[in-house]
């Protein structure tokens, strides 16, 4: 099955038209020797069959597990009013606004995206979307590298280590240094802050589900001419202090809370904001409110001088293509929440956290590592290996959370608990039965 | 229209949630200290459904998409997007998998069926391009170039190879030279001649510092080089590798293969070529292929096959980048445009290359009597036209072009791409749209070209259907209005 609308005698007319009697004679600009040789694709399927092949493939995953599992994605519910919308063929088979007249839906909205970040975060700008949170962090890195032109980054062990490993990743041919900061007591002290330092890297709430306020050591890196860099929860910012009153520079994070479903690693959406100081430095597209010759308001891409298709290797980011449709669905959902929802959203994690952690800890052998405070999700020390325990609890229908052994080799036994809005009373009562009798 | 923040009222809501389970306990901020909690409450809009509903969906009528008209937007491969794409990304047993579930037990065992997926679109992509491996990763075709480059330099780093310059020609994509800069590269232009790469040029340019040199192919102006061979040949005598930015593979699908043109490392963009939505700019997905000696460095995890046959996720590859993107790339991209290459098959897919490259032409050799053609031969999926005649005898430029069309119910092609054409115009057709279309495409720009010579200032009026008129973009600049305080 295809979909080319073109029958035979469509194109005859059109070859007639250049004087031509075969397609081929189109592609005789491609010398003979490189044509294809080997074609070894699958035949044509209807929509029947492949609907039906990977319907097949969809049932042999396991997702009906209750599940405890976050690590920096999570199992939130989703409103039905956010797919209806985004399933809007005018908002998703568009392509990027370069023509603002006849892309006035997506480039309000992304403007009411900026609005929504700025808002969460009380910083002053944020771009259009980037890919995730992990790659947002990077750029960040990166902004702070080139306004303070140093090499060195100092980044807390307690965010998020498939972050940590992504930044080593990215920054392994640029000659810069990544220092990781021990987790001394309740988080990181901000010790290894230097004046060859380009960013002090924090996350809030904390890989482990602590909540902090980082003022302090955001004070120490600006005493030292770096910038503060907060890697957030959107969600959490529901309640929480904000980037800005901490008096971070930038802040970045997963938007993934924000309505958008786990699918199995993206897409996703990584936000950024920044203070008005760094506005210029920001990479990805940003949207702005203007004027048209009649003096009416409308919104385009501004501020491009900064991006690759102007500024080429010297831009502030290699990025086209971003997350936008995904930055429409948080905004949505935001919107469905609205001021107090997303307030109320916030608090009920807590609760549910809250009244999980009652329950998981008062079984035998099952220790809470931290004194809290948390947000939705928190460590246990189990009496035996997490990943044995996880496994077990697999066979009674429950994702239990996270060993954090794969990443924390001195915390084997550690079990990292999620705990959202959706899981009910009966769900977490499961959990703490299944859980006892396991160990 | 007004802002969602305009419209908002206090204590509207659109949605509700259950009760808490532990009502009065030390949970809510009492139990957090002030200095942890934000001072005031987000200032988001407080809207019923109904209203959040009406805001979007009128938001959506300002838009034009694929699904409205013909949106011949070159270098973007605007094509049709299936609908029962969109339902199997929505699949529960897809949309619901949390990412880190393959860790809970045995490598993999409780998504066998997202690893399987992932497999085999890496074998399938291994046979349209002829690469030996992919990598699912790359989030975006300019993350793709980026995961490239870090391959790059991974194979020279791991060779002793001291090499600090990539090649690009002066008509690629700005994302080219952006990638290999961030990589960490220093990049040097090299120069076009009739609309290819300049051999002779090139060839001066190569020597042992340089690692590689990045092409598409077809290139910008929608022309096959043809002189690849010799060009990935004197690469490869530096040990340079051979980078193919794949957002022109639509043009040879089943005609010939990245790797038979002597390319080393390949990205695709799934969003163009395989026909998954753009979603108003993303997200895409920008998969990357290697060929055999560079299948060491690709990023962690790598989908593997036990011996049982079950799939898992190998993390044990100590040449490895490490990793691009959090896990397996954009899944939920990936599954819908291994739905439509499962739906095409073979020759569906090599049916693509034919009608992209027929209407192309079609439309090339019957825009030719009224614009200039920037390089007027055979060309590919693309066709590059020029305004630079009109801008100079009748002050008309691409932009008017691009404004005018608007009016006529078409989305207007890039403009002002590739650099090397003044007053680039660059049109796409894809394979999706039909004869009428294009006919009704070559109207359009015949009318135009006619009031480019009676009436320009008709155009530059131009676009008069819209909601807004052209926007004041250098006021855009100068007073940044970036979001509603
Ligand atoms: C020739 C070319 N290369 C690279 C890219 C970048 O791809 P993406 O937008 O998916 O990052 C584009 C996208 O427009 C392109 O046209």
């Amino acid at each position: 099955m295809d979909f080319s609308p073109h029958t035979d005698d469509d194109r005859a007319q059109m070859l007639g038209a250049m004087g031509l009697s075969s397609v081929d004679e189109l592609f005789a600009g491609i010398p003979p020797e490189l044509r294809v040789r080997q074609w070894d694709l699958p035949r044509p399927m209807s929509e029947l069959e492949v609907t039906k092949r990977l319907g097949r493939l969809a049932e042999r995953n396991a997702h009906g597990l209750t599940c405890f599992l976050g690590a920096g994605f999570y199992d939130h519910f989703i409103p039905a009013a956010v797919d209806a919308l985004i399933r809007r063929s005018e908002l998703y088979t568009v392509y990027t606004p370069y023509q603002p007249e006849i892309s006035q839906g997506t480039l309000q909205a992304i403007y009411e995206y900026q609005s929504a970040i700025c808002r969460l975060t009380g910083l002053y700008a944020s771009n259009a979307s980037l890919y995730d949170g992990g790659t947002a962090l990077f750029e960040a890195a990166m902004l702070a590298v080139r306004r303070t032109g140093r090499k060195r980054l100092v980044i807390c062990r307690a965010v998020n280590p498939i972050y940590r490993v992504m930044l080593a990743s990215y920054t392994a041919n640029l000659h810069l240094e990544l220092v990781e900061e021990d987790l001394a007591g309740g988080g990181c002290a901000a010790d290894l802050l230097d004046d060859k330092t380009a960013a002090l890297i924090m996350q809030n709430p904390d890989f482990f589900g602590r909540v902090h306020n980082y003022a302090d050591a955001f004070a120490k890196a600006h005493e030292m001419g770096a910038l503060a860099i907060l890697c957030c929860n959107p969600l959490a910012l529901g309640v929480l202090r904000t980037p800005a009153e901490m008096d971070a520079d930038i802040a970045v994070g997963e938007g993934q809370p924000l309505g958008l479903p786990l699918s199995f690693g993206g897409p996703y959406l990584g936000f950024m904001a920044v203070s008005e100081a760094l506005l210029r430095l920001m990479p990805g597209r940003v949207v702005g409110r203007t004027l048209d010759g009649q003096g009416r308001e409308g919104y385009c891409l501004t501020l491009q001088t900064r991006e690759q298709h102007i500024r080429r290797e010297k831009a502030t980011s290699n990025i086209c293509t971003n997350q936008a449709l995904c930055a429409v669905a948080a905004l949505i959902y935001l919107s469905l929440l609205g001021k107090e929802g997303l307030r109320e959203l916030a608090q009920l994690n807590m609760a549910q956290a809250a009244y999980a952690r009652q329950r998981l800890t008062a079984i035998p052998g099952v220790r809470l590592m931290d004194p809290g405070p948390w947000f939705n999700e928190f460590r246990l020390e189990l009496p035996l290996d997490a990943r044995v325990a996880v496994s077990r609890l697999i066979d009674k229908g429950i994702a239990a959370g996270f060993p954090l052994g794969r990443y924390y080799p001195e915390q084997a036994n550690a079990l990292l608990v999620a705990v959202t809005e959706k899981r009910s009373k009966e769900e977490i009562g499961n959990l703490a039965e299944a859980l006892e009798a396991v160990l | 229209m007004k802002t969602i923040y305009d419209k908002s009222r206090p204590s509207r809501r659109g949605v509700t949630f259950p009760a808490p389970l532990l009502p009065d306990a030390c949970f809510q901020e009492a139990c957090l200290s002030p200095e942890l909690l934000r001072a005031s409450p987000a200032q988001l809009p407080e809207m019923a459904e109904i209203d959040v509903v009406r805001h979007f969906t009128n938001l959506s009528r300002q838009n034009f998409g694929v699904d409205v008209g013909p949106y011949p937007l070159g270098s973007c491969t605007m094509k049709y997007n299936p609908k029962f794409t969109e339902e199997i990304a929505r699949l529960p047993g897809f949309a619901g998998l949390h990412p880190l579930l393959p860790q809970l037990r045995r490598g993999g065992l409780l998504a066998q069926g997202a690893l399987e997926v992932l497999h085999e679109m890496e074998q399938l992509l291994c046979a349209i391009t002829g690469m030996a491996a992919y990598t699912m990763q790359p989030l975006a075709g300019a993350h793709g170039e980026l995961t490239g480059l870090m391959l790059m330099a991974a194979y020279h780093r791991h060779r002793g190879n001291q090499k600090s310059l990539v090649l690009v020609p002066d008509s690629a994509h700005g994302t080219n030279p952006a990638s290999a800069a961030i990589a960490g590269y220093t990049v040097r232009t090299v120069p076009s001649k009739d609309g290819v790469m300049d051999l002779e040029a090139y060839r001066a340019m190569l020597g042992p510092e340089v690692a590689g040199v990045m092409m598409t192919n077809p290139n910008t102006l929608g022309l096959f080089e043809p002189d690849i061979k010799q060009i990935s040949e004197a690469a490869h005598a530096v040990d340079a590798l051979m980078y193919y930015d794949g957002a022109n593979l639509n043009a040879i699908l089943g005609i010939a293969k990245p790797a038979d043109l002597g390319f080393d490392i390949v990205h695709l963009n799934l969003h163009k070529t395989f026909a998954t939505p753009h979603g108003g700019g993303g997200p895409g997905s920008g998969p990357v292929g290697v060929v055999a000696k560079l299948d060491e460095y690709l990023p962690i995890s790598r989908v593997a096959r036990r011996e049982d046959g079950t799939l898992f996720l190998d993390y044990d590859r100590p040449h490895s980048i490490g990793y691009v993107a959090p896990f397996y790339g954009n899944f939920g991209v990936v599954l819908k445009a291994y739905a439509y290459i499962l739906a095409l098959g073979g020759p569906g897919l090599k049916r693509v290359a034919m009608d992209a490259v027929l209407a192309a032409n079609y439309l090339r050799a019957r825009l030719a009597p009224q614009w200039r053609v920037a390089v007027d031969r055979m060309c590919m999926h693309e066709v590059v036209l020029s305004a630079a005649d009109q801008a100079a005898q009748h002050g008309v430029t691409a932009m008017d072009v691009a404004k005018a069309l608007i009016d006529f119910g078409f989305h207007p092609p890039t403009v002002y791409f590739p650099l090397v054409v003044k007053e680039a115009i660059m049109i796409e057709p894809t394979e999706t749209e039909s004869k009428e279309n294009l006919d009704a495409i070559v109207e359009a720009m015949a009318f135009i070209a006619k009031k480019a010579q009676d009436d320009p200032d008709w155009l530059h009026a131009a676009p008069r259907s819209t909601p807004v008129g052209r926007l004041d973009e250098v006021r855009a600049a100068r007073q940044p209005d970036l979001a509603q305080r």
